[in-house]
């Protein structure tokens, strides 16, 4: 079994925005893109052009689901989008079940790896993982997750700015957020306190580092008969006029002002 | 253990060039390794996507590298659709092709009908087919979103997407009506994101809560078809409580012009003086002046008595028609299914956010009647739609009315609402009208598509039949400004209205998911005559992929993948601007093609040179262009305007100027695109700013200023309407004129266009959706994103789904009017109560694309579009109608009625129905990936 070293100064995470997210995927290909063409073994896909099946560090995940609206009623039936990787756990179940040691926890910025050359592909962290979040690579006889683009973020001869995992750079709508949420004043962390961010599955226990930002509350443009209070739009719609042909009357004296 | 740190990958360079995984045109760094296409991300400098990436686009490698590229020229060995091919030289292909095309254009140019798909060089391929002298040509838009695009520029001068964006940066409001998750694609999730940074609202009006409509803070889930009376009662919500902007309705509109009210053949239409210009009632002086005069003070509620007739203003017959009571919110409920008090709330939510919240430039401009304005004022409400609310039959009519309420809220051009993108503003009338005089062996007497004003315009022969093969431009639906490209296969096999000889089609994959009647078009596109010959005796196609259209082709001319190209993203059609620059780009071979292929446009250039096109040859005869890069820097469409706006003659002259030899190397400098700024004080009020006006004279967008008015009342429609009932020598046959009457509205309209599917108990609409991370067919031979898009059960909503006792796995026929299908369905609550869909164009047909006969998309995966017809089913009155828009022509694809029924799973697990395999002629691809360049 495997150790996890003391808990990190510096922990680099995700903050993904479940209220933009719109499900593109882009983010899933990014990852593929970069992670098949890194120093790791590619992401090998079993057969690709009949029923595939490949290994992804990302996957996005979509549910139906009908919330209550306050009182109890059904609301309208939404759909959210949740991209899902490794949540980089500060009590990363997949470490200490490693039996190897491949699987390990930096302690200077909290990202979990897999040592690839000592791996022997058991698949006791992908069982350990409550998320799912662990893949076995079939061609490679090894467990695959998010490297968090360790490769990338560190990489100093590329610009600072370019110093960012794959999934967050190519989001296209910004749902995506790269940094250490182990600073309170760090965009990240600011992020998460102003939008209510949250671990996923906090019963678990793993202390993710990832945090997710919920859906804000939709469907409020309701009107006065469902939503059962004063309805404050109304007045925005008070007819100019009642008399019927009254209309021109109203016209001619708003030019008149014009 | 020792740690292994991952070590960075390292490229040998990045090359930057344009992404073609679908009709979006963003900037690709494409990373090299070792001469070969390693990984793709997104351009941070270029103007479309700054940095981001899609998934399709960041999976183009795996485009690119398909298994299903064609390899070389093909002639057919085996039956049509058999897929059997042999390998030819390209001097054999291009002999062949010029042995085929060669006497038809000395004979009957008309011969040839030459059809684009996805082109994204159309001001090329049309200039190819007008030298070549058949009037048979267009690309996909009638089968697309011609409605969007039409409707947009003849009541705006311009649209969204490619023409128009909705001003992301100030928008405080945003509808999004219907499909639209394609184009645009990067820019609208880009939008999308910064609206939701900024805490704007986002209302999605759509069947459907996916994508776009998931994020969306307010989800209307309307009925199909619908769109256009909904829209109608929130014009009459705020028109009826004044939340409409006035000043800008007088100054920049023609709702103050007056309309000819005496019987006649002018009436209904603009009364003009004795120049041309609209009159306007004058407020000031109390008469009738020209609309555009320094001082005339346009007057909405004006009127003109002249003896016994009084002429009134537009926007007096707009208060006429949107304040009866018929578009009411309690009127409209029922047949939009949303309620009343729904539609109110949007309605006062988006006068509160346009009245209350209006936003204020400082920035001075002047007029086009030479007026100052100390500021630029706009309301911050914004709109996008696309094709869903396009392809249905009342689709023109419903992008007209979504315009109209832009116009009235004051929001087109001005800050926070919609804005132009280079080259528009362009109204309809700056726009070159349909051609189509036929001489043989000489070119077509001008540009094929353009914008009808009336009936003098059409397309016809003198004997009044239509003259083009698709019957664009004729009574059916005189308005079609993108051609009928869905109704050339039934129309050539019918010989209606006459016989072809060669079909040519590029990159559209005709025989499978980009024709209605699918099953149908096959067995047509393969018919023989009693003495065995094919009905359509010559089909030559392009393509870079081993498409199930390709089976069907005499004549294979293998195109390149976007890496291994040449191409130019043009202002002169569909450029990559955005609102406040002028942008084009190009695309150029990161990599050299490994196949014997070329780029279909260098094929194109070629034949054209064998053929001895005018502008194809030298005046020695010798080959003009040496390929479609060399045409890109030297062809010259006016003088010192090319195909490509930057860098022009010494190197320093963007717009107008000399070809100059170093243009392309330029353009790869500069990350393969050129953007020219528009100054601060034009980017808003373009139409009527003469800023901008002047700037865009400058760049060679117009030759000169041509301001123009909004235009709420359609003139083209009333010129129609007024021929159907007598008016001018030019007639419609008489069972059109009860339509053109009903329909040609000169005002925005709906009626519901449902109603010729639904007899017979076909009363659920069946939709299809194109998903964000796959683009049409192309998307299913990408290894990686099959695995994201590789299943498209039929989605069905909690009402049917309990109706009929579905449970998880079970299957479903579906039954149209004209067909039927049977597929794996799956229960999706966030949908209309009475809607049923499934993503486009999932469905393969086995043996194409290189995929194994184990790939789920030829297993259960299907199209409905063997549920669809060209036609609609028979009214009993003995005449054919087409199932498209009857302005426009558009394919009314969304206008699906069908009835549903649970069915037991079918043994072989296939859905039905399940055509016979093609043989590939490109192999398929292997068992196993591992993808890694070293």
């Amino acid at each position: 079994m495997t150790a996890l070293p003391p808990e990190p100064k510096v922990k680099l995470g995700l903050v993904i925005d479940l209220d933009t997210c719109v499900g593109c995927h882009a983010c899933v290909i990014a990852c593929k893109g970069w992670n098949t063409q890194g120093t790791n073994a590619p992401l090998s896909d079993q057969d690709p052009y009949g029923d595939a099946s490949g290994t992804f560090l990302n996957r996005i995940h979509s549910f139906q689901v009908t919330p209550e609206r306050p009182g109890g009623a059904a609301g309208l039936p939404q759909t959210v989008h949740f991209p899902k990787s490794c949540l980089h756990c500060d009590d990363a179940p997949c470490v200490t079940v490693c039996p190897t040691g491949a699987s390990f926890k930096r302690a200077e910025d909290g990202i979990v790896l897999v040592n690839e050359n000592d791996c022997m592909g058991c698949g006791l962290c992908a069982w350990a993982c409550p998320y799912g979040a662990r893949e076995v690579d079939e061609a490679a006889g090894i467990m695959k997750k998010c490297t968090l683009c360790v490769d990338r973020i560190h990489d100093e001869t590329r610009p600072e700015e370019e110093r960012q995992p794959a999934c967050v750079r190519t989001c296209p709508a910004g749902a995506r957020h790269f940094g250490d949420v182990a600073d309170p004043d760090s965009a990240v962390s600011r992020l998460v306190a102003e939008r209510g961010g949250v671990d996923l599955m906090p019963e678990q226990g793993t202390r993710p580092v990832n945090k997710y930002l919920p859906p804000r509350v939709k469907d409020t443009l309701q009107g006065a008969d469902i939503a059962g209070e004063e309805d404050v739009l109304a007045p925005f719609l008070a007819p100019v006029t009642e008399e019927p042909g009254g209309f021109l009357g109203w016209l001619d004296r708003a030019l008149d002002r014009l | 253990m020792t740690r292994q740190d991952p070590i960075p990958p390292s490229f040998d360079e990045v090359r930057k060039t344009t992404c073609y995984q679908c009709a979006c045109r963003c900037g690709i760094d494409v990373h090299m390794k070792n001469g070969r296409a390693a990984y793709i991300e997104g351009n941070r400098d270029h103007p479309v996507n700054r940095g981001v990436l899609c998934a399709k686009g960041a999976a183009g490698i795996m485009t690119h590298n398909s298994p299903a590229r064609l390899r070389a020229p093909m002639k057919r060995t085996g039956p049509r659709g058999s897929g059997q091919f042999e390998e030819i030289t390209w001097d054999e292909a291009l002999d062949l092709a010029v042995s085929w095309l060669g006497p038809i254009r000395d004979a009957a140019p008309e011969k040839l009908a030459f059809f684009t798909g996805r082109d994204q060089s159309q001001s090329f391929t049309s200039w190819w087919a007008q030298a070549f002298g058949t009037p048979n040509y267009a690309a996909h838009g009638g089968f697309c979103s011609v409605n969007m695009a039409a409707a947009g520029i003849y009541t705006m001068g311009g649209a969204f997407w490619e023409f128009g964006q909705p001003d992301w940066e100030r928008t405080k409001l945003f509808l999004l009506f219907g499909v639209a998750e394609d184009h645009d694609s990067n820019p609208i999730k880009m939008g999308l994101g910064r609206l939701k940074e900024r805490g704007a609202r986002v209302v999605g009006i759509n069947p459907i809560r996916s994508g776009y409509n998931a994020v969306a803070d307010d989800w209307f889930g309307i009925t199909p078809g619908t769109d256009g009376l909904l829209i109608l009662s929130l014009v009459h919500c705020l028109m009826k409580a004044g939340k409409i902007d006035l000043a800008y309705l007088r100054d920049f509109t023609d709702a103050p012009v007056l309309i000819d009210a005496r019987p006649g053949p002018g009436q209904g239409l603009a009364l003009r003086d004795d120049d041309g210009h609209a009159l306007v009632w004058c407020r000031d002086q109390q008469k009738p002046r020209c609309f555009d005069a320094h001082d005339v003070d346009p007057d909405l509620a004006g009127t003109w008595e002249v003896g016994d007739v009084t002429h009134r203003t537009v926007f007096a017959h707009m208060i006429d028609k949107y304040l009866d009571p018929a578009y009411a919110p309690e009127a409209v409920a029922e047949r939009t299914g949303i309620s009343a008090p729904r539609i109110r709330a949007l309605a006062a939510e988006i006068a509160r956010v346009a009245f209350e919240e209006e936003i204020t430039l400082q920035r001075e401009w002047t007029d086009f009647r030479g007026r100052r304005h100390a500021t630029m004022t706009g309301r911050p409400v914004s709109f996008h739609a696309m094709r869903g609310i396009s392809a249905h039959a009342n689709g023109f009519q419903t992008c007209r009315a979504l315009h109209m309420l832009q116009i009235l809220l004051g929001a087109v051009e001005t800050p926070g609402g919609f804005r132009f993108k280079p080259p528009y503003p362009k109204p309809a009338t700056a726009h070159p009208k349909p051609h189509c005089k036929v001489t043989p062996g000489a070119p077509l007497d001008g540009p094929h598509l353009g914008f009808v004003h009336g009936p003098d315009d059409l397309c016809l022969n003198v004997d009044g039949t239509p003259a083009r093969i698709d019957k664009a431009f004729t009574w059916e639906n005189p308005m079609s400004a993108h051609g009928l490209m869905h109704m050339v296969v039934s129309n050539a096999h019918a010989g209606d209205p006459y016989e072809i000889d060669t079909l040519f089609f590029y990159m559209a994959n005709m025989a499978w998911n980009s024709s209605m009647n699918t099953t149908g078009t096959m067995a047509m596109l393969a018919d023989t005559k009693p003495d065995g010959s094919y009905v359509i005796p010559h089909i030559i196609y392009s393509d870079a992929y081993s498409s199930e259209m390709v089976a069907f082709a005499d004549l294979i001319l293998p195109d390149t993948t976007y890496l291994e190209r040449h191409d130019c993203i043009s202002l002169l059609d569909r450029p990559i601007s955005e609102a406040e620059a002028a942008a084009d780009a190009i695309r150029w071979p990161v990599v050299a093609p490994d196949r014997d292929v070329q780029s279909f446009q260098t094929t194109l250039i070629q034949l054209g040179a064998r053929l001895g096109l005018p502008g194809f040859l030298r005046d020695d005869g010798a080959p003009r262009y040496s390929d479609y890069a060399d045409y890109m820097v030297n062809h010259e469409r006016r003088p010192g305007i090319g195909p490509l706006m930057g860098w022009r003659g010494d190197g320093e002259e963007t717009g107008r100027g000399a070809p100059n030899s170093a243009q392309i190397d330029r353009y790869i400098e500069n990350g393969g695109f050129c953007t020219a700024h528009i100054p601060e004080d034009a980017q808003f009020m373009k139409p009527w700013n003469m800023a901008y006006q002047d700037w865009a004279v400058e760049l060679g967008l117009y030759d000169r200023p041509t301001p123009y008015l909004l235009t709420l009342w359609c003139e083209p429609l009333r010129r129609f309407q007024l021929a159907a009932e007598g008016h001018g020598t030019r007639q419609p046959p008489d069972h059109l004129r009860d339509r053109i009457r009903a329909t040609f509205d000169p005002l925005p309209i709906w009626w519901d266009a449902s109603e010729a599917h639904t007899a017979g108990g076909f009363d659920i609409t069946a939709l299809t959706q194109r998903p964000a991370a796959m683009y049409h067919s192309w998307g299913g031979q990408n290894a990686w994103l099959r695995q994201i898009h590789g299943y498209n059960p039929l989605y069905l909503p909690t009402a049917l789904w309990e109706r009929h006792g579905f449970a998880e796995d079970d299957w479903a026929r579906v039954t149209s009017p004209h067909g039927e299908i049977t597929v794996p369905v799956a229960h999706m609550p966030a949908l209309n109560a009475n809607t049923v869909w499934t993503w486009n164009a999932v469905g393969k047909r086995r043996g194409a694309w290189a995929l194994r006969d184990d790939a789920p998309e030829s297993n259960e995966g299907f199209l409905v579009n063997h549920l669809i017809h060209e036609l609609l089913p028979p009214k009993g009155d003995g005449m054919r109608w087409s199932n498209s828009d009857p302005i426009t022509g558009q394919a009314a694809w969304f206008d699906l009625k069908v009835r549903i029924e649970r069915v037991a799973p079918p043994k072989d697990g296939r859905s039905r129905p399940a055509p016979a395999a093609q043989a590939t002629p490109v192999g398929t691809g292997p068992r196993l990936l591992r993808w890694k360049v070293t």
